[in-house]
């Protein structure tokens, strides 16, 4: 049994580092534009963008 | 947002962040085209795209001005306004800590959840104290920080003497926890805490999911009155002109105003001949030719030669600060709608209330101790759970609403599908509405020549046709010609020399005018003249569109302020009625007869003509061409050329009041078979948190089936 005397806080460290992580990523603003960070994979770097259409 | 790459700024130099509102953002290419367009504008740091806000966040110095922005955009290929503020910031903040407080109560339940598990499948003696003691541990700060939007909507409610959903949820999670604390105190067989904790988790959610729905903040005064010129020049008593601010301009004063400028103030035009777009207050889309002694309002746009306007009516007093009133009048009645989950609640929580008081004094006149009717009535408090209740609307409503979104209509609030499901009528605008919005020339039939010195002329107007034509030429891809010694004359148009040949896009002569309706304009390359006509073509989907509503069972017409002629025609393709030469007032006339007649109509419109209209009808849509006003006043923006979104808006809406009801049913079925166990004594917390998680994703599952709501064309 004393071994849960290890794994009870392990856990709770590890939940707890989770939920800063959250709050950090929040405070980051990754959370703002959910649907823009799907399209800008689509953004192609080099400068020669005119082949993307307007309106599809 | 605040993820874009910030460039160190020049020693000393205080930069400026402005925010645009561009609606015409659809895909991943305009994102591209609009970062790295801004990004290369002399004086731009950073420019930064919001998808979902349809915002652009520009960082720049100072001398940067707005106008430069909003014409670089537009150079771009988008229209754009700049927002004063972030009207949103409010809600954000509120939506954050909503998910905050979701995160916490999540990781509690977790590690609750954990320790609890243990003790149910048969931990005991000091081993199951311990565990107790642990859950302690982490409830009581989780439900302290989480617990907080439900702690203080009820105390407020209490405060007013009113009772709402929150009322039973905290004295349910408070007393359970109180209880549980008891109970570790005491070495007892059962603590609550993983109840308690994920009762908050669930409804947390609930109101996460509706904090995504919610409506956003009406900007709608100040996003009208920022269409008024900011200043003017204001003629001195010794001839010279001098910048005065809209708010200190005063009747009686002379202003000039240049071409392209907007007015500031409503006047009488002194002198000379002009012509002007009035666009914004009546929904006309051809250029409206004024003379000596017209009345002009704030807010119209002055088109070719400066003109002098000696002002009767300032700030407040202005036809267009009318309409923001209207607006807001109109909005209030909206405001009373009460909807569907708080109607719930009103019956919910007096019932739940006084059957836990009833199973507490039941229990203790049976004759059982009051620590074990106390420890029932809490059970009955947990297991009716308001999860199922709280998460019955928003969860149905966050589905629909992205189901909308891949079609292209963007539904700003839950109580917006509410009222979308209850229309019976549709009332359309023309300008802007049914059609595009914008005058396309038809230029068919001229040769490559002419369409290169045709864009040639028409970049150097700001003329509504030259625009329209120099769009409809760049689109075709079409290469502008050198044109020499450019010159504009006010009503009659451009002239020029290319290649030698004196050249013009111009008036057409009386005979050319093919029936005065549509506009068209002449281009004359050497002795050699063309007619080029103009129209503002309908939807392409108009027609099925209508069709559509019809199936629906809506019955259809057009309200505008479009001439009569002109509404009736495009009112007869649509085979629906129509009524043209409508102003402001009188639309919203219209559509408060239509509710006093017990019809629920819905607006679709554009302008800011259509905004007190917008602001009154039981429901609204506008499109995403719309001024920032009449966006703000609308329950649901679509986007694109497809008019077909606001039909499958309202089928949408109701399948989503079909799937509420059947969460509601589920819900009150699930408590007529649960809140007998609990008074019988015989829940446990083990009962009690499987029940919960099982009711919740029933609900959550079944609001799933509305992700494909708005797949099937409806004719």
């Amino acid at each position: 049994m004393s071994v849960l005397a290890y794994l009870i806080p392990i856990a709770l460290l590890m939940g707890g580092g989770g939920l800063a992580t959250f709050f950090w990523a929040m405070r980051d603003g990754q959370f703002e534009d959910l649907d823009g960070a799907a399209n800008r994979i689509l953004i192609d770097d080099d400068d020669d963008d005119d082949r993307q259409e307007r309106d599809e | 947002m605040n993820a874009a790459v910030a460039i160190e700024p020049a020693l000393g130099e205080r930069m400026l962040d402005t925010r645009l509102t561009v609606p015409g953002i659809k895909c991943a290419g305009c994102i591209g085209k609009i970062e790295r367009g801004l990004s290369a504008f002399e004086g731009v740091e950073a420019a930064r795209v919001n998808f979902s806000a349809k915002r652009v966040a520009v960082h720049h110095v100072p001398s940067v001005t707005r106008g430069a922005l909003v014409g670089e955009l537009r150079r771009l290929g988008f229209d754009a306004q700049p927002v004063e503020a972030n009207p949103l910031a409010q809600d954000d903040a509120e939506g954050r800590a909503l998910l905050r407080a979701l995160a916490v109560a999540g990781f509690g339940m977790m590690n609750i959840m954990l320790l609890s598990v243990s003790v149910w499948s048969g931990a005991g003696g000091a081993t199951r104290e311990l565990f107790h003691w642990l859950s302690a541990l982490i409830a009581l700060p989780v439900i302290a920080y989480a617990g907080r939007p439900f702690f203080a909507s009820a105390a407020m409610a209490l405060r007013h003497r009113r009772t709402n959903m929150d009322v039973p949820i905290s004295i349910g999670v408070l007393l359970a926890t109180g209880l549980s604390l008891y109970e570790t105190l005491s070495g007892g067989q059962h603590a609550y805490f993983d109840s308690a904790v994920m009762l908050l988790f669930f409804l947390l959610a609930g109101r996460a999911l509706d904090a995504t729905m919610r409506n956003r903040t009406r900007a709608g005064i100040g996003a009208l009155l920022g269409r008024m010129g900011r200043e003017a020049g204001v003629v001195q008593a010794d001839g010279s002109i001098v910048r005065v601010a809209a708010d200190q301009l005063a009747p009686g004063m002379l202003m000039v105003v240049a071409a392209g400028e907007a007015l500031a103030a409503d006047g009488v035009l002194e002198d000379g001949r002009g012509s002007i777009d009035n666009s914004m207050l009546t929904g006309e889309s051809n250029p409206e030719r004024i003379g000596r002694g017209d009345l002009v309002h704030a807010g119209a746009i002055n088109l070719l030669d400066p003109i002098r306007v000696r002002i009767s009516a300032t700030g407040s007093d202005t036809a267009i600060a009318e309409i923001a009133r209207l607006m807001d009048e109109a909005g209030q009645s909206r405001s009373r709608y009460v909807r569907i989950a708080d109607r719930a609640a009103r019956l919910y929580a007096p019932a739940v209330h006084s059957l836990a008081a009833l199973a507490f004094v039941g229990w203790t006149i049976a004759g059982a101790g009051w620590h074990q009717s106390l420890v029932i009535a809490i059970a009955v408090l947990i297991i009716t759970c308001p999860c199922a209740m709280g998460l019955a609307v928003p969860a149905a409503q966050v589905v629909a609403s992205g189901a909308l979104i891949r079609k292209g209509l963007l539904v700003k609030d839950g109580s917006a599908l509410e009222r979308l499901a209850e229309v019976d009528t549709v009332i359309f605008d023309k300008t802007g509405t049914l059609t595009l919005g914008e005058l396309r020339a038809d230029i068919a039939n001229l040769d490559p020549r002419e369409r290169a010195v045709a864009l040639g002329l028409a970049q150097e107007s700001r003329h509504p046709l030259s625009v329209g034509l120099a769009r409809s030429l760049a689109a075709h891809g079409v290469v502008p010609a050198r044109i020499d010694d450019v010159a504009e004359a006010g009503g009659v148009g451009i002239t020029g020399h290319c290649e030698g040949l004196p050249v013009a896009l111009e008036r057409p002569s009386e005979t050319d005018r093919a029936n005065g309706e549509t506009p068209s304009v002449s281009l004359r390359i050497g002795d050699r003249s063309r007619l080029i006509a103009f129209a503002d073509r309908l939807r392409p989907d108009a027609k099925v569109t209508v069709a559509a509503f019809a199936t629906l069972g809506l019955e259809a017409s057009v309200l505008s302020g479009d001439g009569p002629a002109a509404v009736a025609r495009a009112s007869a393709q649509l085979g629906i009625a129509g009524k043209g030469g409508v102003d402001p007032a009188g639309k919203l006339a219209a559509l408060e007869a239509l509710k006093r007649a017990g019809r629920n109509p819905l607006m679709v419109g554009d302008g800011l003509n259509d905004g007190p209209a917008l602001a009154a009808a039981h429901a609204s849509i506008a499109p995403g061409t719309a001024s920032d006003a009449s966006q703000q006043a609308a329950d649901a923006v679509f986007v694109g050329e497809n008019l077909m979104p606001v039909a499958l808006a309202v089928r949408v809406a109701r399948a989503t009041m079909r799937i509420v009801r059947q969460n509601f049913g589920f819900a009150i079925g699930y408590n007529t078979l649960a809140i007998p166990l609990a008074l019988a004594g015989l829940v446990t917390p083990l009962i009690a948190a499987v029940a919960m998680s099982a009711s919740s994703l029933v609900v959550v599952g079944n609001s799933l089936r509305l992700a494909r709501a708005a797949r099937k064309p409806i004719v």
